[in-house]
């Protein structure tokens, strides 16, 4: 039968939300074409990951256990996913958009020749063609692009964190079937190796999987005014990002930088002060879910993609907000 | 040590518009400009050779005879030369046909000149942003990847010490050598043009590679050797819903708060 398959991406032993999400997602396209659905997960002593999967909606687990898949290593992880590949012969493959599946995804796509959409925002199942609808944006944003790759298999494609909803089955979980894949690397060489891992900053630097993010831009005026951002972010439980302008300047770490030389996001909410929404911007946040903007020019682009725009003195505005939010929290 | 970088021509996207009634991106006039992430890459080429006296940085791209323009800039930056693949036959690659294209490039440059320690790319090009490129090189070149570089130095005779960064900070690798990388902003900004590198890329005329040259396989290039299909362009759509809020500060925070509280975000 016919398969679409979910990376189930871990790290530390957890899996990453964006497996997920991309379970949820799969269930969907599962219905649609009557394949059924299964999440691939490498790990070291992972076994307890599976149930989570299954409550997501996987109804098959490839289990592949070695202590080489302790952590992302590219020769071995893209070596065990293509033989299984090749072996079992997927429809779709659907990979999160981290640094771990942008090096698995594209990896994997070269050896198999085979079709690979980066960063979809819609993904959809024509029954008619049999095909994988892949819908990404494209020159920044500016335009949506629908691609397909109709004569080789697996169709795969990459989704960011945060795109789609994750959403566990409904009801006891079910369980399903766990399928325990013999690992055999022999004569795959270990040409790289992890030595050290810096966790830097706080949580409010992980942008790509942050739910809420609130941005400065040059519109702050100095970069003391970025402690205006730091506490709307803190009393919404968000990250805090930065325009290109302001890390240029020097007010803030690159670290936090949204935009298409920055970092690409999509929470759940973004908050963007003082922003005026250059189109490198725009790039970089504008899949968010719900998106406000603040800023004292109401001709500012930025309010094209906003949601909510609020014109005015941000420094008036902001104090503003956290005064309501903590209001409604009190209330 | 011998060094390739491979680099991209993109429209400058801070230039970029779009006709709304084809939705096609208005090209004419928009400057040309080197992929911002692969100034990093020829920056981080650039500084081991700095480091390493007798290195030699060769800049790889593929595009329209105009794309020679980024292989001279390179050169006036400070690369040692380049080669440009050019052809009727390569074009509509898709990042697959592409990354096999210049992988070929690579192994002809290595066939003439012995092979390449180092081959670096940006993490991803701006008009893409699929960074899809480098790693389907690397694969065909058959040589181990690490995604995200943000420095690179030689660890002994046979590896390559990488600083790479991730979605919460940075991971200290070994590689062997020879290895790609993608290279992220954080390597450092492309140092500028000497007078003399700039004398040099004036004259500069690189070399044109097309099927001629590197006898690719007919089916794995251009639009036929590409596994994926543009079915459908269209305009985003324009968010239905949209309030701009007017009053007080506190009017208009109090209106937003109600607007978040309903989608559950506060």
């Amino acid at each position: 039968m016919n398969e679409i398959w979910v990376f189930a991406e871990q790290r530390d032993g957890k899996l990453e939300s964006v497996a997920l999400e991309l379970l949820s997602k799969g269930r969907e396209l599962a219905a649609k074409s009557g394949y059924r659905l299964a999440a691939v997960l490498l790990s070291e002593n992972g076994e307890a990951l599976a149930p989570e999967l299954f409550a997501y909606g996987a109804q098959k687990v490839y289990r592949l256990d070695d202590p080489r898949f302790a952590y992302y290593q590219n020769d071995w992880w893209s070596e065990a996913f293509v033989s299984l590949v090749r072996e079992k012969g997927p429809e779709i493959v659907l990979v999160g958009a981290t640094t771990v599946g942008r090096s698995l995804a594209p990896t994997a796509a070269s050896i198999l020749h085979c079709g690979l959409t980066a960063d979809c925002t819609r993904l959809d199942f024509d029954p008619e063609t049999k095909l994988l609808l892949q819908t990404r944006p494209a020159f920044g944003g500016n335009i949506m692009a629908t691609i397909v790759c109709a004569d080789t298999r697996p169709q795969m494609a990459t989704v960011r964190p945060n795109v789609f909803k994750k959403e566990p089955l409904p009801g006891a979980p079910s369980g399903g079937e766990l399928v325990n894949v013999p690992v055999d690397l022999s004569g795959v060489p270990c040409r790289m190796k992890r030595l050290k891992v810096v966790k830097e900053g706080g949580d409010d630097v992980n942008l790509a999987e942050a739910k809420a993010i609130v941005s400065g831009g040059r519109g702050l005026g100095s970069p003391e005014k970025f402690s205006l951002v730091r506490e709307l972010a803190s009393v919404l439980g968000a990250a805090v990002g930065a325009s290109r302008a302001t890390v240029d300047a020097g007010w803030i770490s690159p670290l936090h930088q949204v935009g298409q030389t920055g970092k690409t996001v999509c929470p759940k909410l973004y908050v963007a002060v003082g922003i005026s929404g250059a189109i490198q911007h725009l790039a970089g946040m504008q899949s968010s879910d719900t998106i406000v903007a603040i800023n004292s020019d109401p001709n500012a682009p930025i309010f094209d993609v906003a949601d909510y725009g609020l014109v005015g003195d941000l420094n008036e505005i902001v104090p503003a907000i956290v005064a309501a939010v903590k209001a409604r929290r009190g209330a | 040590m011998k060094i390739a970088v491979c680099i991209k021509q993109v429209p400058d996207s801070d230039k970029v518009t779009i006709d709304r009634t084809t939705n096609r991106l208005n090209r004419a006039g928009v400057p040309a400009i080197v992929n911002p992430f692969d100034e990093n890459a020829l920056e981080m080429a650039l500084k081991l050779k700095d480091a390493n006296p007798g290195t030699t940085v060769t800049v790889v791209t593929m595009g329209p005879p105009p794309a020679a323009e980024v292989i001279k800039t390179a050169v006036a930056h400070g690369a040692d030369g380049g080669v440009l693949i050019c052809g009727r036959e390569f074009g509509g690659a898709d990042t697959w046909a592409t990354g096999y294209t210049i992988a070929l490039a690579i192994r002809k440059l290595q066939e003439d000149g012995g092979p390449f320690d180092l081959v670096l790319f940006g993490k991803q090009a701006t008009d893409g942003d699929t960074a899809q490129v480098g790693p389907g090189i690397a694969n065909n070149l058959g040589l181990p990847c690490l995604t995200y570089a943000k420095s690179c130095e030689v660890a002994g005779g046979d590896a390559f010490r990488v600083v790479r960064m991730t979605e919460d900070g940075t991971e200290e690798w070994e590689v062997q050598r020879p290895c790609a990388l993608t290279v992220v902003k954080e390597a450092g900004e492309l140092r500028i043009a000497s007078l003399r590198g700039k004398m040099k890329a004036k004259s500069y005329q690189p070399p044109v590679w097309g099927v001629e040259e590197l006898q690719p396989n007919p089916d794995f290039i251009g639009l036929k050797g590409s596994p994926t299909r543009v079915s459908k362009v269209f305009a985003p759509p324009v968010k239905s819903n949209r309030e701009k809020f007017s009053g007080t500060p506190a009017e208009q925070a109090a209106a937003l708060v109600e607007r978040l509280a309903a989608r559950q975000l506060v």
